[in-house]
């Protein structure tokens, strides 16, 4: 789907100056702060970031920080209740003491995929049924990064974590969060990844131009936590794409549209084998039993997508 | 001014009516309910201007509570017992950030067993987070000490929350005769909100309560709020000075009843305390020469004051309605380490646990403490830290555990 409205046609189009600091602590090739770069340059700093515990937070470090804008950093369960307070303080001190509209900001939640899919949900589906006019962004690098990367809610079936380093893996699946965030019918829900960053910039302007929450799913390629080089990330983003693992979607107004669909999809295996975390799966010998449910279950989600037209 | 039945809730909803609350996040729990239920009409019937936000949980809510406080606006919350713990990570977090606002927590005691009454074992939960706390013993006082707490958190010596503690049912549902102070007058005590230097504009970017690295930077922020906590100790005086010059009432940090003559003295804290005062006049119609400290400011603890009122006394009975369990009572524990090598000090301070789930502490009870005390003092020798109960009480139990056995017994039959 190509939205012709929009002021991102082609690569050239995105913003040429970066707004978001460089020297900070995030790893190299770390595939969140790759999409925070480009969310951010398009945002702008009229933003106030509310951060939970997770890599992230470590952005922002006494008396440091690489935002041009704001930023409070909360709690790993409650962010999404620190962008309500702030966004109705900001409507009060509009409305009853004339703060002027220029001196407004866009409240921006971001959370890493431990808080968004687990700790942080009961206050994140709280502020989507309040209606709050917010802008969600999870970076999701499949587990709980910060502590040493044990599986989350967001961890894939098969992934060896911290937590899960036994013959198979993680025994579990990955959550729906897209579907679950979809099923509060928000005013927009969409997948990015850094390693698209058209397709990212697009949906982020969206999510500038509509009121009420607008909820962003990152992948975040982890070369620490999915144990691969650093150099391999954006490789790593664009293969979760084009093996169809990762699909690139957005539901609005009650309906989901895909936004690139990988036509020719790669073996799921061209991405997993370029990561130590599924290493298990090729050696010491392939095991066709995993690798085949893991195929199966991406062909299964296009499958269902392609009846559905879209 | 104007006299009027109001429950304890109902004095605090009007507190933070007449302070002008902006913001109001919210979530209901038992007794506090009619707080917020109370809040919600007047902002639904347009005779308050503020925005209520129904949180989906009380660490939410404190979470938004600090959130807009740190975005410049006024604001309002109250929980109790359970929701005080659940929100307890909240606690230390916006009191980190120095947001300035006002929680009244209605005390109830702690699950496990589940309880819907009354005692402190909530607000003793979170006596180290960096939030001020003042105990009411009165209906009156849940309102004046809503407008007063306005100001000590807002003081630019002190910038911190603070919270109002009133006992549930004993004063949540109680209703009592309470001045409501004229409006005009309140509006130009409290003031208008002074954002100081917390705020989030486009204009003037900023990053608040963001990590640090290593422990002196920790150190430092750690210190510099038990420091503002404690320089509230002075601004409460001024505070609580302009008050009584203002309204005619008068809260001092530690109130005191027959205590400087008396010879032996009863501590206690909140609504019980005012059984405390019945007793005392008995006793003193009964010829003892006893008093009543009763502190009201517990955050910061008013050390100075407590030291001056207890010194020379020749016995303390410190009556906890709390319990810090493998210790005792937290206020004996307190005061114990407040007097301590403090010339003066009284040489007995005994330890009394009571009035734990709304438990009552009876007037005879009150004697049985007293004479305690007073055998104390004769042997002197402190006596071993009591857990109030009667032999009726016992039996009670007694009696239901027999009746839990039989049934347990019958459904072993059944299945
Ligand atoms: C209440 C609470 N429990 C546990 C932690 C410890 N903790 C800090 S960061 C983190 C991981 C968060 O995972 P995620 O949200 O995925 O972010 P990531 O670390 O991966 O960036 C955890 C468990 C905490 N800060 N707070
Ligand atoms: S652990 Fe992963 S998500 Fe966290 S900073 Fe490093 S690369 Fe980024
Ligand atoms: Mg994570």
């Amino acid at each position: 789907m190509t939205d012709t409205t929009t002021r991102f046609r082609r690569m050239k189009d995105l913003p040429s100056t970066h707004l978001l600091g460089t020297g900070t602590p995030m790893c190299a090739g770390c595939g969140g702060l790759e999409a925070l770069h480009e969310i951010y340059d398009v945002l702008g700093e009229k933003t106030v970031f509310v951060n939970a515990a997770g890599c992230m937070t470590l952005l922002s470090v006494y008396p440091f920080t690489p935002f041009r804008g704001s930023w409070l950093y909360t709690a790993m369960a409650s962010a999404p209740a620190g962008a309500q307070g702030i966004r109705d303080a900001l409507d009060i001190l509009r409305e009853k003491k004339g703060l002027p509209p220029e001196e407004d900001l866009e409240v921006v939640v971001l959370t890493g995929d431990g808080a968004a899919y687990g700790m942080g949900l009961s206050a994140t589906s709280g502020a989507m049924e309040r209606d709050l006019d917010f802008i969600y962004i999870c970076y999701d690098n499949e587990g709980y990064g910060n502590t040493g990367q044990q599986y989350s809610g967001a961890t894939p079936h098969a992934a060896r974590t911290a937590t899960s380093k036994g013959a198979h893996g993680f025994a579990g699946y990955k959550k729906d969060l897209f579907s679950i965030w979809a099923a509060h019918r928000p005013a927009y829900v969409a997948t990015v990844i850094g390693s698209e960053p058209l397709d990212l910039a697009r949906k982020i302007e969206t999510a500038r131009s509509l009121k009420g929450p607008r909820m962003i799913i990152s992948l975040a390629p982890c070369p620490t936590g999915w144990d691969y080089d650093p150099r391999d990330s954006v490789d790593i983003g664009k293969l979760a794409v084009k093996t169809g693992v990762w699909p690139l979607k957005e539901y609005r107004d009650g309906r989901v549209l895909h936004t690139k669909v990988p036509h020719e999809r790669l073996p799921v295996e061209e991405y997993l084998k370029k990561q130590g975390r599924f290493a298990h799966l090729f050696e010491p010998e392939r095991d066709e039993t995993l690798l085949d449910e893991l195929q199966a279950k991406v062909d299964v989600y296009w499958s269902s997508v392609e009846l559905q037209g879209g | 001014m104007s006299r009027t039945l109001l429950t304890g809730n109902g004095a605090a909803a009007w507190g933070a009516r007449l302070a002008h609350a902006d913001y109001i996040p919210a979530f209901p729990i038992t007794p506090q309910t009619e707080i917020i239920e109370t809040l919600a009409q007047w902002i639904d019937t347009g005779q308050m201007d503020s925005r209520l936000v129904t949180l989906e949980s009380e660490h939410s809510m404190i979470t938004a509570a600090g959130g807009a406080a740190a975005t410049g606006v006024r604001v309002f919350s109250a929980t109790s017992s359970q929701g005080l713990l659940y929100a307890m990570e909240m606690l230390y977090t916006v009191a980190g950030w120095r947001t300035p606002f006002v929680l009244v927590n209605v005390s109830r005691g702690l699950s496990a067993p589940i309880t819907l009454e009354a005692d402190h074992n909530d607000v003793m939960a979170a006596r180290d987070c960096g939030f001020l706390q003042l105990h009411c013993a009165t209906c009156q006082e849940v309102l004046d000490n809503t407008l007063i707490a306005y100001r000590l958190a807002e003081d630019e010596r002190v910038r911190l929350p603070v919270i109002v503690n009133l006992d549930g049912f004993y004063l949540s549902f109680t209703r009592e005769p309470v001045i409501i102070p004229d409006p005009q007058e309140t509006t130009a005590f409290v003031g208008p909100f002074n954002p100081a230097s917390i705020h989030f504009r486009a204009s003037a970017p900023e990053s608040q309560a963001v990590a640090v690295l290593g422990g002196a930077p920790y150190s430092y922020f750690r210190y510099e709020l038990h420091l503002a906590a404690q320089n509230a100790l002075s601004v409460y005086d001024e505070i609580r000075a302009e008050f009584r010059e203002t309204f005619g009432r008068d809260y001092p940090a530690v109130d005191a009843y027959h205590a400087e003559d008396a010879e032996l003295v009863f501590v206690m804290l909140g609504s019980f305390a005012t059984k405390a005062r019945a007793a005392v006049d008995q006793l003193r119609e009964a010829g003892w020469s006893i008093g009543l400290v009763q502190p009201h400011l517990l955050r910061p603890f008013p050390e100075p004051l407590l030291q001056q009122l207890l010194a020379g006394k020749r016995g303390v009975a410190v009556i906890d309605q709390n319990l810090s369990m493998g210790k005792g009572g937290v206020l004996h524990t307190e005061l114990a380490a407040a007097l301590y090598g403090h010339p003066d000090a009284p040489p007995v301070l005994a330890s009394f646990i009571g009035g734990l789930g709304g438990r009552d502490i009876t007037a005879e009870e009150f004697f049985e403490i007293a004479r305690v005390l007073r055998d104390a003092v004769s042997a002197g020798r402190a006596p071993l830290p009591r857990l109030l109960y009667t032999r009726d009480e016992l039996l009670e139990i007694r009696k239901l555990q027999a009746v839990a056995h039989v049934e347990r017994k019958e459904l072993g039959k059944t299945t």
